[in-house]
């Protein structure tokens, strides 16, 4: 494979490169327009540089929609919240599954194997009512409690705890610890790439979400970011310098977490990939 | 000896459950409940004012499918989106992954930028896309420079689909090409070698080595694809506004189903038949996917 000819070589490059600039456009576009003043942009100049660099589209967005810190509060939250239970409840799900025997286990993974399938379609309108008989309408249980466990990763941590070394907890049982307690004191800690890969998944998946907070919450303070974007681009129609600087703010989270999660994202898309 | 093992034995079921608790929780009470729930309400007539009221109505909420003008559309709508996405992405994904796994210096760089759609939100992308569809905006100007025709994406009804497709497209890749950068990692160096000193160029290479190899991820990933094309709604949803627009050219069986069931009065019964019309459809999409690779291998 090493011995590639140099024209070969350029050629690989060039795609490469051209795609790299597909990717990276609407995203340069997009951040070069938040630092645009509005008369810039209403201009219709296609300029990558903005001629008259400002910092007010950022300062204007809190300033015109004061929402915009609770949206962003009402997402860490709901996002923080709904990770962490994911992340223990899926574990301890997966670890049942794949170490404990009790009654009704094999019924239990065929009926969660098969919850993969179901689109949330189907759950959608019958958990809206039973959330408005909740009162969880324009909550943050509402948003939580549904979705604190996931199929796929209850699946993926049974594949993990399966290949998991048995000897490690049986030591643990040695020294006195119950099974509870190996589980959270031993078994977790060195569960640590799975829980990462998880971790980044299920936080995207909450923090992006759109239709759920779309249902769930009416009240414009309860909005998450998504929704927020929405109705902000709804209120500001042709003021694409605030959008845009909206979006920038909503988008450097979730590039931050994997920066530092990036190395376990691979593992964890792998896992995932049903190899 | 017997009784202390049982005891052992009802110990560990108790762990299990309690390990178990808070899935069988959610399982119960949003997932299985909720299954039968909108079974129920499939075949009723739903009023939500004051008190809410079911009225059995039998299978009339599924025929009305077949009268629903507006649900033709969507399906319609939805079944282009998800038979040129598919393939589309897809490739696009195959070839990405390929050219990245050619052994070139700075894969690593490549690859953390064309992984950047993936990690940004349905809701921003589509705002970043709405403003380059703009009349005036970037893809025009592109298209401008180089002398072709400049379309109203947005506002033209023949366009608007085709504009959340590219987007979806160019979204969606990158996510499968990580998956198949993983696979093609695992072919063995050594066929390609042994290709090579038979004569065969990187062509010839890619379509008797690499193809064959990834199958099953290919299977996977158009599976992966098929449910997430069908249940297109965020893009169309923010892209019109919520109305499927213009025309009802944006409008998917999603975006209908919610229409149906929070926009509009006493149709909900109607929205939870649709939505299991497109579970089923789904299911069948991924099952006939199975059969069809399935078939292929038997050559």
């Amino acid at each position: 494979m090493k011995k590639k000819t140099s024209i070969g070589k350029i050629f690989l490059y060039i795609i490469l490169s051209t795609y790299a600039l597909v990717t990276l456009i609407p995203f340069l576009w997009a951040l070069s327009s938040s630092f645009k003043p509005l008369s810039e942009i209403v201009s219709g100049s296609i300029n990558f540089i903005p001629q008259n660099f400002t910092l007010d589209n950022y300062r204007q967005i809190f300033i015109q929609q004061e929402l915009f810190p609770r949206w962003m509060f009402n997402s860490i939250f709901i996002a923080t919240v709904g990770t962490g239970l994911n992340v223990i409840f899926n574990s301890m799900a997966g670890y049942a599954l794949a170490r404990l025997a009790f009654p009704g286990k094999k019924a239990l993974f065929i009926i969660i194997l098969a919850v993969l399938m179901i689109p949330a379609q189907v759950t959608m309108v019958p958990n809206y009512l039973i959330l408005r008989e909740f009162g969880w309408l324009n909550s943050y249980q509402g948003m939580i409690v549904p979705s604190m466990i996931n199929a796929t990763f209850i699946f993926m941590m049974r594949q993990f705890f399966i290949n998991f070394p048995k000897e490690l907890e049986e030591a643990a049982a040695i020294d006195g610890l119950s099974r509870i307690g190996t589980f959270f004191r031993v078994v977790l800690p060195l569960a640590k790439p799975a829980l990462a890969a998880q971790t980044i998944f299920v936080f995207m998946g909450f923090w992006n979400d759109f239709m759920r907070p779309l249902i769930i919450m009416t009240d414009s303070s309860m909005y998450t970011l998504p929704l927020g974007l929405n109705t902000f681009k709804g209120q500001f129609v042709s003021y694409w310098n605030y959008i845009m600087a909206a979006s920038m703010v909503f988008t450097l989270p979730v590039l931050l977490i994997y920066a530092f999660f990036n190395k376990y994202f691979i593992k964890g898309l792998s896992l995932t990939g049903g190899k | 000896m017997n009784r202390k093992y049982s005891a052992k034995a009802l110990k560990e079921a108790g762990q299990g459950y309690f390990f178990m608790s808070p899935t069988l929780f959610v399982l119960l009470l949003f997932i299985l409940g909720p299954i039968l729930y909108a079974i129920f309400l499939s075949f009723h007539d739903v009023r939500l004012l004051g008190e809410t009221a079911y009225n059995f109505v039998g299978f009339s909420n599924y025929e009305r499918v077949f009268e629903d003008q507006r649900a033709s559309i969507a399906i319609w709508n939805t079944f282009k989106y998800v038979i040129i996405v598919v393939p589309c992405q897809t490739a696009l994904a195959i070839f990405l992954a390929a050219t990245l796994n050619a052994g070139l210096k700075g894969e690593k760089f490549f690859r953390i930028i064309y992984f950047l759609p993936t990690l940004t939100s349905s809701a921003v992308l589509t705002l970043i896309f709405m403003w380059m569809y703009n009349r005036e905006g970037l893809v025009n100007f592109g298209l401008e420079t180089l002398g072709l025709p400049t379309y109203n994406f947005m506002g033209d009804p023949n366009i608007a689909l085709a504009a959340i497709m590219i987007m979806n497209i160019w979204a969606t890749a990158p996510f499968f090409m990580v998956i198949y950068l993983a696979a093609l990692q695992d072919i063995p160096d050594s066929l390609y070698e042994a290709a090579e000193l038979d004569g065969a160029g990187p062509i010839r290479k890619f379509f008797s080595i690499t193809l064959p190899h990834i199958k099953p991820i290919t299977s996977f990933v158009v599976i992966m694809g098929i449910i997430g094309t069908f249940q297109l709604f965020d893009q169309s949803y923010i892209f019109s506004g919520g109305s499927g627009g213009p025309d009802n050219s944006t409008l998917t069986v999603v975006l209908l189903i919610y229409q149906y069931a929070f926009k509009t009065m006493d149709t909900m019964g109607y929205a939870a038949a649709l939505a299991f019309i497109l579970a089923i459809v789904i299911l069948v999409g991924t099952l006939l996917q199975r059969k069809l690779s399935k078939e292929e291998n038997l050559y």
